[in-house]
C-alpha cells in the first residue's frame, strides 16, 4: 500500500511539539491533536526549570509560536481520537473536535469577552487556585490563542456574543468529526500528577496548607494566582517554614505505585531554591529517602541548593501531619535513626507528587490496540525505546515512563527519527512551502523605529520600571512607536507587532526582553511576515543584563535598560536589509564513534538512503557495550550487539573506518570535509559530508581508591560482570561488598554516573541467582534506581541483598590484615560496622575521555562542560544539537546514560541530521563580510586571517591609456563566510563591511552609551 | 529626560559610578553573561554590553572612540583561546590588543582597558570579572582627557 507522508501526533505537550516540529521540518505533514484548548502541556504551567533555572515559559513560548506558525503543522485542539485503522505507512484516523462554542478560525484572542463575562469558573491551568471567566483562554501565551466557553458554567446570557467584534461566538456550533489519512502515529499524551487525597496521613484536601508541588509551582509563577507572591492558602500569609515531602505517589508499594517518578527530587530542589529566591525569609526543608540527582549537572544543583540557598535536607519519610487548628500551621512527625519521634512545625507543606499514567491512557490503549506495561504506562522495549507494541505507532515522553524535559525532548526527536525510517519514501509529498510577502524596499526610507518592551511576567517588570522605559524610548530620535507587553514573545503579541508595523509603517523593529540567542529568530520571522527584511531587527537583553543581575537596584536596572535601548535605537537607525545565500548540501553523514549510539544513528540514516561514514578508533565496533552482558531488565546485550554490528557491516551505504583517527575537520553545515587516517596501514582519506554526529561515548573510571590494581580481590563492576556471566567463581564465594560512587560525586568528578546503582543491583541479583547463599552488601550514598528500575532495587532487597548507606564525608575504609579484606564503614543508622568480604566490587563511574574530547571539541569548534562531556546547545530544549549548525550529539558523549537512553538519543540525533540531509539546499545567514572593491588595495591581509578560506584575491586586467596592469581585489564568498568580522579589523584600509556589525552600527552604539547633555 | 538619568545617578551615588563599555562575542561571553543572569549572579550595573559575533570583530578604533566620548573603561570579552567559534578570532584579538595596550599606555589609558575570556558556562566568572574591573575603574576615578 502507498505510504502517506503525514503523521498524527497525539498530545501537544513538549513531547508532541518537538516531534511535530522535527517531522514538519523534514518534509512531512503533521496533525497535532491536543485534548485541551492549547498546546504546551505541563511545561507551560511550570515556573522555572532545573538545573539552569531557566524560566519555563520563556524557553517554551518560542517553540509554541514556531509550532503554531509552521506551514506543515495543523493543530487540532480540543480533540479526541475515535479510532485508527490501517497498516504501518497508511492509517485512517477518525477524531472528534469538540466544539468551543466559538469559531476558532475567527477568534482573535482579544479577550474582550472574558472581561465582560459575568460568570466565574475555576481556572484549571492555575490548579484550581483561582477563578476565571466562563469564557476564557487556557494561559496568556496559549497557541492557538483562542477562547472557549465552559459549557457547564455558561448561562447563555449572550453578552460575549454581542460584544465579539470578530463574530466568532456561536452557541449552536456542534462537535465535528474529522477523518485523516496518515502514515504513522506518535503517542505523546504525557502523564497526570498524582492526586494525594488517598494518603490520609498527610491531610491533603483537609488541611488548607498542605498543597501539591504543581500547585506550588503555580504559586511561584509570575503569571500564577498571586503573581509570583508566595502566600499560603489558609490566610494569605507568607509561609516562613516550608516542608517538602518527597515520594508522594512514588516508590510506594503499599499504594501499588512501585516505580520512582524520576523528576521529583530535582523539581523539589528547584522549587525550594526559587521560593528562597523570591522571598529570602523562607526556610525550605526537604524530607527525602534518596536524593536522585542522576542527570547531567543535577548533583551540582543539589549542592548549590544546600550550600548557597541553605535548603535543609532530612533523610526521613514523614509518618503523619497534624493541623494546629488556631494557626493552621502543620505539625510534622518523623522518626530519627534511633527510633525517636520528632515533631516539627511548618507553615506550609508541599507534597512532591509523582507522575501517574495519563487517566486517558487505558481507554486510548484499548481503542488503539496498544499494550501498556505493569504500571499503566506505554510498553516499550529496551532496544526500541520509542516503539509501541503496534507497528507504525510510536511513543515519546512521559507516556512511556516518568521523565524530565530534556529526556522527553530527546525521545520526541527519537520518535521522529523512527517515523523517518518508516516513511522516508513519502517525504515531501504532502507539504507546502510557506508563502511570504515580497520584501518591502525600505532602503531609501528614513528610519521609522518601533520598540516593544517586555515585562516577562515579573521577570523584568518586577525590577525594571518598564512603563518609564517606554516613555523614555518614545523621546529618542527615529522612534515612532513604543509599547510594553506582558510577554512580547506570546503568539498574540506577534500578531500585535505585525499590526503595529503596518499601522505605523515601521521599518526597523526593536524588542527589549531576554536574550537574542533564543528569541531573535522568532521576532525576525514575525517582521518578515509583514514584508520587512529580517535583519531590520535588533534585540536588547534587559532581563539577563538588567533585572536578573541587578535585582536589588531597581533604579540602576531601569537606568541601564534605558541606556541599552538608547544604544540599540542608535544602531537600528543604521540597519540595512541583508540578503541570504543558498547552498547545496552533501547528502552524507559522518558519525564519530562506533559504539551502540553511533551505530544506531548510522543505521537510522542509512535506512533512509543516506550514505554514512562511521569512524571508530578501536579495531572493533561496539564500544563500551562489549563489556556488558545484560541490562538490568535482563535483555541480552551481546545478542543485540552482534545483530547491530552485522547490520552495520552488511549495509552498503555505511562505510566503517576502524582504528581511525580524525586529523582535521573543515567546512560548514551541508559541506564538511574531514581528514581521517585509518586501518593498520594508516591510509588517509578526505571525506565529504553534510552533517556530523558525535557519539564518542565515555569510559570507565580507573580507580585510585581502595588499593585497586594491587589486589585481585578488588575489581570494578565490569570485571565482576564478566566473572558472573562467563565463570562459576561466584559459587565459591561467601560474601561480596560493593562500594558505590567510586570516582563519582566527588571533587574530581562532581556528577553522578547514573548507571552504577543499576549495574550493582543487576550484578547482585545475578550473583544471588548463581549462589543464593552468598552475602552481598551494597554500600551506597543514594540508591538512584529511577523510573521503573526501582522494581529491581526492591527485588534485590527481597533477595536479601543488604544496603548500607554511608555519608560522603565518611566513605568506607579498606584494611587488609593478614591477607584478609576488611571494610570499615560508618553506617548512618547502624553505627560503625566491620565487614570481611571475599571480594570487593567497585562501582566505578563513567568519565569523559578528556584528551580525546578536548581535541575533537577543538576541531569541531563546539564546547565541553566542566566535566569535559560535550555541551549541548541548550540543556533543556536542545539536548541533541550543538550551537554550531549541522553538528549533533548522542550517547554518553553527552553525559552518562544507559543503553535505552543512548539508543533514543541516537535516533533523535539522526532525526535532527535528516532535516539537513533531506534538504537539497539550505539557506545561510546574511551576516557576512563584503569588500568595497574600489578601495581594496589587494594587500591580502584579510586572506591571512580568514579561517574559512572564504576570501580570494581576484586578479583583473585594467588598461589605462596604453598601459595594462593586473590589479588584485579581495572577494568574499558569502557561502563560506561565517561573519566573524576578523577580516574587517585586519583590513588596513577599513574597506571590508561586516554586515550588521559594521563601523557605523557599532560606533553609533558607542556614542549613544553616554547621555549627551 | 536624558538629563534626568545623569542626575539620578549623581543623586543616588555620591560615589563614582563608572560607565563601562563591554564587548561580548555571541558564542561564549555573551552566553556567559546570560548565564550570570539566569543564575542571578549580581554584579555592578556599570557595564553596557555591545554584542558582536566574535572578539576578533572588535576594532581597536572602537576603544579609542569610547575613550574619546568619555567612557571610563572598556572591556572586551570572548571565548577562551582555542574555543573561538570562528577558530582563531580571539587569537587575533589577543595579538591586536597586546599591541594596542602599548599605545594605550602612552596615554595612560592602559589600566582602563581589559581583554578577558569567558565561556558559556562561566556565568559566575563573568559577574566576578565585571565586579573586579568596576572596582579597578573606581580606583582610577572618572576619565579626564586633556
Ligand atoms: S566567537 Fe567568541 S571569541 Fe570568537
Amino acid at each position: 500500500m502507498e505510504k502517506i507522508g503525514a503523521i498524527l501526533v497525539i498530545g501537544g505537550g513538549i513531547a508532541g511539539i518537538q516531534t511535530a516540529i522535527d517531522l514538519a521540518d523534514s518534509g512531512y505533514k503533521v496533525y497535532l491533536a491536543e485534548s485541551t484548548t492549547s498546546i504546551g502541556g505541563v511545561m507551560s504551567q511550570l515556573d522555572k526549570t532545573f538545573p539552569t533555572n531557566d524560566c519555563a515559559i520563556c524557553i517554551l513560548a518560542p517553540k509554541l509560536v514556531q509550532t503554531g506558525r509552521h506551514e506543515n503543522i495543523d493543530i487540532l485542539i480540543n480533540s479526541s481520537i475515535e479510532k485508527i485503522e490501517g497498516t504501518p505507512g497508511n492509517f485512517n484516523v477518525d477524531l472528534t473536535q469538540r466544539t468551543l462554542l466559538l469559531d476558532h478560525n475567527k477568534c482573535t484572542g482579544c479577550g474582550l469577552c472574558a472581561q465582560e463575562c459575568p460568570i466565574e469558573a475555576i481556572d484549571f491551568f492555575n490548579e484550581k487556585l483561582s477563578n476565571i471567566a466562563a469564557i476564557s483562554v487556557k494561559f496568556p501565551q496559549a497557541v492557538p490563542l483562542v477562547f472557549s466557553i465552559n459549557k457547564e458554567k455558561c448561562i447563555g446570557c449572550g453578552i460575549c456574543k454581542g460584544i465579539c467584534k470578530a463574530k466568532a461566538i456561536d452557541y449552536e456550533l456542534q462537535n465535528e468529526l474529522i477523518s485523516l489519512n496518515v502514515g504513522a502515529v506518535v503517542l505523546a499524551i504525557g502523564f497526570d500528577e498524582y492526586d494525594p487525597t488517598p494518603l490520609t496521613q498527610f491531610g491533603y484536601g483537609k488541611h488548607l496548607n498542605v498543597i501539591t508541588s504543581i500547585e506550588f509551582e503555580r504559586i511561584l509563577s509570575a503569571s500564577g494566582p498571586h503573581s509570583g507572591l508566595i502566600i499560603r492558602p489558609s490566610d494569605g500569609i507568607i509561609p516562613k517554614k516550608i516542608a517538602f515531602l518527597h515520594c508522594i505517589g512514588s516508590r510506594d508499594r503499599k499504594h501499588r505505585i512501585e516505580y520512582c517518578s524520576s523528576v521529583c527530587c530535582m523539581y523539589t530542589a528547584k522549587e525550594a531554591v526559587i521560593a528562597k529566591e523570591h522571598m529570602n525569609i523562607i526556610e525550605p526543608t526537604i524530607f527525602t529517602m534518596d536524593v536522585r540527582a542522576y542527570g547531567k549537572d543535577f548533583d551540582k544543583y543539589i549542592e548549590r541548593a544546600k550550600d548557597e540557598y541553605g535548603v535543609r535536607y532530612i533523610r526521613r519519610r514523614i509518618s503523619s501531619i497534624k493541623e494546629i487548628p488556631e494557626s493552621k500551621d502543620l505539625k510534622v512527625y518523623y522518626e530519627t535513626g534511633n527510633g525517636k519521634i520528632i515533631e516539627e512545625i511548618f507553615n506550609l507543606v508541599v507534597l512532591s507528587v509523582g507522575m501517574q499514567p495519563n487517566h486517558k491512557a487505558k481507554e486510548l490503549a484499548r481503542k488503539l490496540n496498544i499494550q501498556l506495561n505493569e504500571y499503566g504506562f506505554c510498553k516499550t522495549e529496551t532496544f526500541a525505546p520509542v516503539e509501541t507494541s503496534r507497528p507504525g505507532f510510536y511513543v515519546c515522553g512521559a507516556f512511556a515512563a516518568p521523565k524530565d524535559i530534556p529526556e522527553t525532548v530527546i525521545e520526541a526527536s527519537a520518535a521522529a527519527g523512527c517515523v523517518n525510517v518508516l516513511l522516508s519514501e513519502a517525504r515531501n509529498k504532502l507539504v507546502s512551502k510557506k508563502e511570504l510577502p515580497v520584501e518591502l524596499d525600505v532602503s531609501n526610507q528614513p528610519p521609522r523605529i518601533g520598540v516593544f518592551i517586555c515585562h516577562c511576567g515579573i521577570n523584568i517588570g518586577g525590577v525594571v520600571n518598564v512603563p518609564s522605559v517606554v516613555e523614555y524610548v518614545k523621546t529618542l530620535p527615529d522612534v515612532v512607536y513604543a509599547e510594553d507587553n506582558l510577554y512580547t514573545c506570546s503568539a498574540d503579541t506577534q500578531t500585535n507587532i505585525k499590526e503595529k508595523i503596518e499601522k505605523n509603517q515601521l521599518n526597523r523593529v526593536i524588542v527589549a526582553s531576554c536574550t537574542p540567542r533564543t528569541h531573535e529568530p522568532l521576532f525576525q520571522a514575525t517582521i518578515r511576515e509583514v514584508g520587512l527584511n529580517k535583519y531590520l531587527f535588533e534585540m536588547v537583553n534587559i532581563r539577563d543584563q538588567c533585572s536578573w543581575v541587578h535585582m536589588h537596584e531597581p533604579e540602576e536596572a531601569t537606568a541601564k535598560a534605558k541606556d541599552l535601548l538608547r544604544m540599540s535605537v542608535a544602531k537600528a537607525s543604521q540597519l540595512i536589509p541583508l540578503q541570504e545565500q543558498e547552498i547545496t548540501v552533501i547528502n552524507k553523514g559522518l558519525i564519530i564513534g562506533g559504539g551502540v549510539s553511533g551505530m544506531s544513528a548510522a543505521l537510522n540514516l542509512a535506512s533512509q538512503g543516506f550514505e554514512v561514514f562511521l569512524i571508530e578508533k578501536e579495531e572493533i565496533l561496539g564500544g563500551f557495550a562489549n563489556k556488558i552482558y545484560r541490562t538490568l531488565e535482563n535483555d541480552d546485550i551481546q545478542e543485540y550487539l552482534k545483530d547491530l554490528i552485522k547490520n552495520i557491516e552488511n549495509n552498503q551505504l555505511i562505510q566503517v573506518f576502524k582504528k581511525a583517527k580524525i586529523n582535521s575537520i573543515s567546512g560548514y553545515i551541508g559541506n564538511f570535509t574531514t581528514n581521517v587516517t585509518y586501518g593498520n596501514n594508516n591510509k588517509n582519506v578526505d571525506l565529504e559530508h553534510g552533517i556530523i554526529i558525535v557519539a564518542t561515548g565515555a569510559k570507565e573510571y580507573q580507580p585510585k581508591e581502595y588499593n585497586y590494581g594491587k589486589d585481585q580481590r578488588i575489581i570494578p563492576q565490569t570485571e565482576f560482570e564478566n566473572i558472573l556471566f562467563t565463570t562459576d567463581k561466584v559459587k565459591t564465594l561467601n560474601s561480596i561488598v560493593m562500594i558505590q560512587c567510586v570516582g563519582s560525586r566527588n571533587e574530581e568528578h562532581p556528577y553522578c554516573s547514573r548507571v552504577c546503582c543499576s549495574e550493582a543491583i543487576k550484578n547482585a541479583l545475578k550473583a544471588k541467582e548463581i549462589n543464593p547463599n552468598i552475602e552481598i552488601m551494597i554500600l551506597y550514598r543514594d540508591i538512584r534506581t529511577y523510573g521503573f528500575k526501582e522494581k529491581y532495587y526492591n527485588l534485590a532487597r527481597e533477595n536479601r541483598v543488604i544496603f548500607i548507606r554511608f555519608d560522603e564525608k565518611n566513605p568506607p575504609e579498606l584494611n587488609i590484615k593478614n591477607k584478609n579484606l576488611k571494610i570499615l564503614i560508618n553506617a548512618q543508622d547502624l553505627g560503625e560496622l566491620e565487614i570481611n568480604p571475599d571480594l570487593i566490587v567497585l562501582s566505578t563511574g563513567l568519565v569523559a575521555p578528556i584528551k580525546e574530547n578536548e581535541d575533537l571539541a577543538k576541531m569541531l569548534k563546539v564546547p565541553l562542560n566542566e566535566d569535559k562531556f560535550f555541551l549541548e546547545a541548550h540543556v533543556k530544549l536542545r539536548p541533541i544539537d550543538f550551537a554550531t549548525d549541522g553538528i549533533y550529539l548522542c550517547g554518553c558523549a553527552h553525559s552518562p546514560k544507559d543503553l535505552r537512553e543512548s539508543i533514543a538519543q541516537s535516533n533523535g540525533a539522526a532525526a535532527q541530521a535528516v532535516k539537513i540531509l533531506s534538504a537539497e539546499k539550505i539557506v545561510t545567514s546574511g551576516l557576512v563580510a563584503t569588500v568595497i572593491e574600489e578601495n581594496c588595495i589587494g594587500c591580502g591581509s584579510c586572506l591571512e586571517v580568514c579561517q574559512f578560506n572564504a576570501i580570494e584575491l581576484i586578479k583583473t586586467e585594467r588598461t589605462f591609456e596604453d598601459i595594462t596592469m593586473t590589479i588584485k581585489k579581495s572577494h568574499v564568498n558569502p557561502a563560506l563566510c561565517k561573519g566573524c568580522g576578523t577580516c574587517g579589523v585586519q583590513c588596513p584600509n577599513s574597506t571590508i563591511i561586516i554586515k550588521h556589525f559594521g563601523f557605523e552600527q557599532i560606533n553609533a552604539m558607542i556614542s549613544a552609551l553616554l547621555v549627551q547633555d | 529626560m536624558s538629563v534626568l538619568i545623569s542626575k539620578e545617578k549623581k543623586v543616588k551615588n555620591k560615589e563614582f559610578h563608572p560607565n563601562i563599555l563591554c564587548f561580548c562575542c555571541n558564542w561564549c561571553s555573551y552566553a556567559g553573561a546570560d548565564l550570570a543572569g539566569v543564575s542571578r549572579f549580581q554584579y555592578p550595573s556599570t557595564i553596557r554590553i555591545v554584542r558582536v559575533m566574535c572578539s576578533g570583530r572588535v576594532d581597536p578604533s572602537f576603544i579609542l572612540e569610547a575613550f574619546k566620548d568619555g567612557i571610563d573603561g572598556v572591556i572586551v570579552t570572548g571565548c577562551h583561546i582555542g574555543d573561538c567559534h570562528y577558530l582563531k578570532g580571539n587569537e587575533f584579538a589577543r595579538d591586536r590588543f597586546e599591541r594596542f595596550q602599548k599605545t594605550l599606555k602612552l596615554f595612560n589609558l592602559d589600566k582602563r582597558f581589559r581583554l578577558e575570556w569567558v565561556s558559556a558556562s562561566e556565568g559566575k566568572r563573568f559577574a566576578e570579572i565585571i565586579t573586579e574591573f568596576t572596582n579597578q575603574i573606581k580606583e582610577l576615578g572618572p576619565l579626564r582627557l586633556i
